[in-house]
């Protein structure tokens, strides 16, 4: 490839944290953040590949109204993994425990979390509850949905659900432990000078995040445990015939399940809120009403959970409070959406990968945030609840929103925690190509939904065959999307263009250290006194003009 | 390993480590609160539908033993209290006394526990094995009293495997504080084990009078 720039061709630093100690053992008792994040890397890709082969085997089976592929029994088992896969071992741990894990110390100036012995007990917890789930897919399977209702799951399901939800309450600990983890982290041991209105919304998100981690997720542990000694010793909690509850375990599974779609989503927003304004080299609008709006979303977001209970016959008073919370969560989420945008207003864009990941991400979530608004009303939910509307919704949010967000951080990171350059041209085709293949998979089924095709169905009436066909084709070429970075990121491993410290360049703590950073992060403690995303004003990375610093976000220092 | 008391890598001071440490044993007492908040909810559903049973049920509990723990484990936060205080003022030999004061009295009401669930054994009222409330109870009552018994011992039975962990935790304490670790400078390890230690007492005080004490004064 011609060089047309006057940059000097970098070469990788001699002593960082790949490097500083060989063999197994140093990768399996790290205790260093950096090394801890690829452990969990390797875990998530993982996950990701085993519910992605269950979701393309639910969607052959869906291109006849018959079902092509497997038993209505063994249906009910793929839809079920594939949730349990991608919920809790894929999309609850990725952007924190791999993105957050590596750049949370870095981008506060610190030489690694509060608690890094504790850090490398998550993953541990992590892989255990992982064995458990495995175990259970292997000897039996589950079919009893993600969502474990009772009493099919603590009676009368014939799958492996004991060793799944243990499974599932071990893993519950390592995310309990990380939001420990980031919230002591992020309160003690921001770098001399870095206040709170000088860390990157990157941490804000992440500080959301671990609120819920830390208050949400104790609550699913014993809900499965309580379902699990249900299951075992046949006890009443939530089996009507011993004078027990089911919907108290909706409840009780809800008060978790509706905060972790935000602990799915809020980490996505902080890698979009990083990556647009050092694409569009503006500083990014409204930083306060970001910081804020990541709290919010954490907070209002634990009142809203029987909206996901409007057809159990809750009272109409609770399902008019409920409905009416969860229009008032989609106010900061929106918030966002209005300030990335008004950060590209005359900005000076550049379309690299991460900008493709964050601008998609930008539209899919602006639909599925509104399509949640449809489903959030009440008249409407009647009808579209259980449907397709609802699937589709949320997968626009969790793949087009939060997996989107992943890949657009893993792309604009990598060269900080590789050394190395992806192959942009590549990347920027397997962008578009999962791009386009997400909406041909999952556009369609809000029109099934509309038209009434319900959800957890292994067949459906002939009429809804084309809109099938199409989600299946869509699914093949999505599934592209994501091989090509499977493969091109493992390549550049090895063979990518060293990429120095700041490629693109951007103005965070964590650009200034090495590519990759040596083991202790930075050789000097920084002393921060600058503000965030002063992309007008940082010559020394060939940004900006003679502008006046930034003025600080809030006021006050 | 590193040796309790140095400044450990990840730091920069001692004050921030301190710092540190005390933020994350009061984040971990919170998810704690919502961990057996989750019981609490389950026990306050089920006795708001069955207020009878639940009563009558109550009544089967050994009110002398579940008081005696009562004022045992109290007084085990006053012995912990005791220790925390012997280290900030410097009296490094009281720290061990305490400690082992403190032991003794956990020790005490685990012993209790193990006698109480021996008593629910012999009465047929562990839920899972044949479960039997007073002969000629309907069979909802039998099962209404099983949920009740179901939440007995989920609740104290999680109750007492964190006091076996902090039983633990006293023994290491125990350990390091005749080793002379610790001093008015450094006490952390001590004063975070006491707020496990007053929290785990704390969640007893709860379950007391919700489990022992439902209508005993009809």
């Amino acid at each position: 490839m011609a060089t047309t720039t006057t940059a000097p061709a970098y070469t990788m630093p001699r002593d960082h944290y790949l490097n500083s100690s060989y063999g197994i053992r140093s990768w399996l008792l790290t205790t260093d953040h950096k090394r801890i994040a690829w452990l969990y890397l390797a875990g998530v890709t993982f996950f990701f590949t085993l519910g992605g082969i269950f979701a393309a085997m639910i969607r052959i089976h869906l291109l006849v109204p018959n079902g092509l592929l497997v038993s209505p029994e063994t249906y009910n088992k793929l839809f079920t993994m594939h949730g349990v896969a991608m919920i809790f071992f894929f999309l609850i741990p990725s952007i924190p425990a791999v993105l957050g894990n590596f750049l949370i110390p870095l981008m506060i100036g610190a030489k690694d979390v509060a608690f890094p012995k504790l850090n490398l007990l998550s993953w541990y917890v992590y892989i255990t509850g992982g064995c458990f789930v495995l175990y259970a897919f292997a000897t039996g399977g589950l079919d009893t949905g993600w969502t474990f209702y009772t009493p099919l799951s603590s009676v009368y399901s014939n799958s492996a659900v004991a060793p799944a939800v243990i499974g599932i309450f071990i893993n519950g600990f390592s995310s309990i432990l990380t939001g420990i983890n980031f919230a002591v982290t992020i309160h003690t041991m921001r770098a001399p000078g870095m206040t709170w209105f000088r860390l990157p919304l990157f941490i804000w998100a992440h500080y959301a995040t671990s609120i819920i981690f830390i208050l949400g997720t104790p609550v699913i542990a014993i809900t499965l445990l309580l379902v699990a000694l249900e299951r075992v010793f046949h006890l009443g909690f939530f089996n009507p015939a011993l004078g027990g509850d089911p919907i108290l375990f909706q409840h009780l599974f809800w008060f978790y399940s509706h905060p972790a779609v935000y602990i799915m989503i809020l980490p996505a927003m902080g890698v979009i809120s990083e990556i647009i304004p050092t694409f569009a080299r503006k500083p990014i609008f409204g930083y306060t009403f970001i910081a804020a709006s990541s709290i919010s979303i954490a907070v209002i977001g634990f009142f809203v959970w029987a909206h996901h209970m409007f057809l159990t016959g809750e009272s109409t008073y609770a399902a008019l409070a409920f409905s009416l919370l969860s229009y008032l969560v989609a106010i900061p989420s929106a918030v966002k959406v209005f300030n990335w945008t008004a950060t590209l207003y005359k900005g000076s864009i550049s379309y690299d990968t991460p900008m493709l990941y964050a601008l998609g991400f930008i539209g899919l979530f602006l639909i599925g945030g509104l399509t949640g608004l449809f489903l959030a009303c009440l008249g409407l939910d009647i009808n579209i609840h259980d449907t397709y509307f609802v699937i589709a919704h949320f997968h626009y949010i969790m793949v087009g929103g939060a997996i989107m967000g992943y890949l657009g951080g893993l792309h604009f990171w990598w060269p900080k925690i590789t050394g190395k350059l992806y192959p942009e041209f590549l990347a920027r085709v397997a962008a578009i190509t999962l791009f386009v293949g997400f909406n041909l998979t999952f556009g369609p089924q809000f029109l099934l939904g509309l038209m009434g095709m319900p959800r957890r169905y292994h067949n459906y009436p002939p009429e809804f065959q084309v809109l099938n066909v199409l989600s299946t084709a869509g699914a093949s070429i999505l599934a592209i999307g994501y091989l090509l970075p499977m493969v091109y990121f493992t390549w550049s491993v090895r063979y990518g263009k060293v990429a120095g410290p700041n490629p693109w360049p951007a103005t965070g703590l964590e650009w200034s250290t090495d590519s990759p950073p040596p083991a202790e992060n930075f050789d000097v403690t920084p002393v921060v006194d600058w503000e965030p995303y002063d992309y007008k004003n940082r010559a020394d990375l060939g940004l900006g003009t003679s502008v006046a610093p930034l003025a600080p976000a809030h006021g006050d220092d | 390993m590193h040796r309790t008391g140095e400044l450990y890598g990840q730091f920069q001071t001692l004050e921030q480590q301190k710092a540190s440490a005390t933020l994350g044993m009061w984040i971990f007492l919170a998810t704690e609160i919502l961990f057996f908040g989750g019981l609490f909810l389950t026990y306050t559903i089920n006795r708001q539908a069955y207020p009878d049973v639940f009563a009558d049920a109550s009544k089967t509990l050994s009110l002398p033993l579940g008081t005696i723990n009562t004022l045992v484990l109290i007084a085990s936060s006053l012995t912990m209290a005791m220790a925390v205080w012997s280290a900030e003022v410097g009296k490094k030999k009281l720290i061990p006394l305490f400690l082992v004061l403190t032991l003794i009295l956990g020790s005490i009401f685990l012993f209790i526990k193990g006698i109480e669930y021996h008593d629910k054994y012999v009465e047929h009222h562990i839920p899972g094995l044949p479960f039997q409330f007073e002969p000629g109870s309907s069979v909802a009552t039998n099962a209404h009293a099983e949920l009740f018994f179901s939440l007995y011992f989920g609740m104290t039975g999680l109750h007492a495997m964190h006091m076996v962990v902090g039983v633990g935790l006293l023994i290491w304490l125990l350990r390091q504080s005749l080793k002379g670790r610790f001093t008015p400078d450094y006490n952390t390890p001590i004063e975070n084990v006491g707020l496990y230690w007053h929290f785990v007492d704390i969640v007893w005080i709860y379950l007391y009078p919700l489990l022992y004490l439902i209508d005993r004064h009809k």
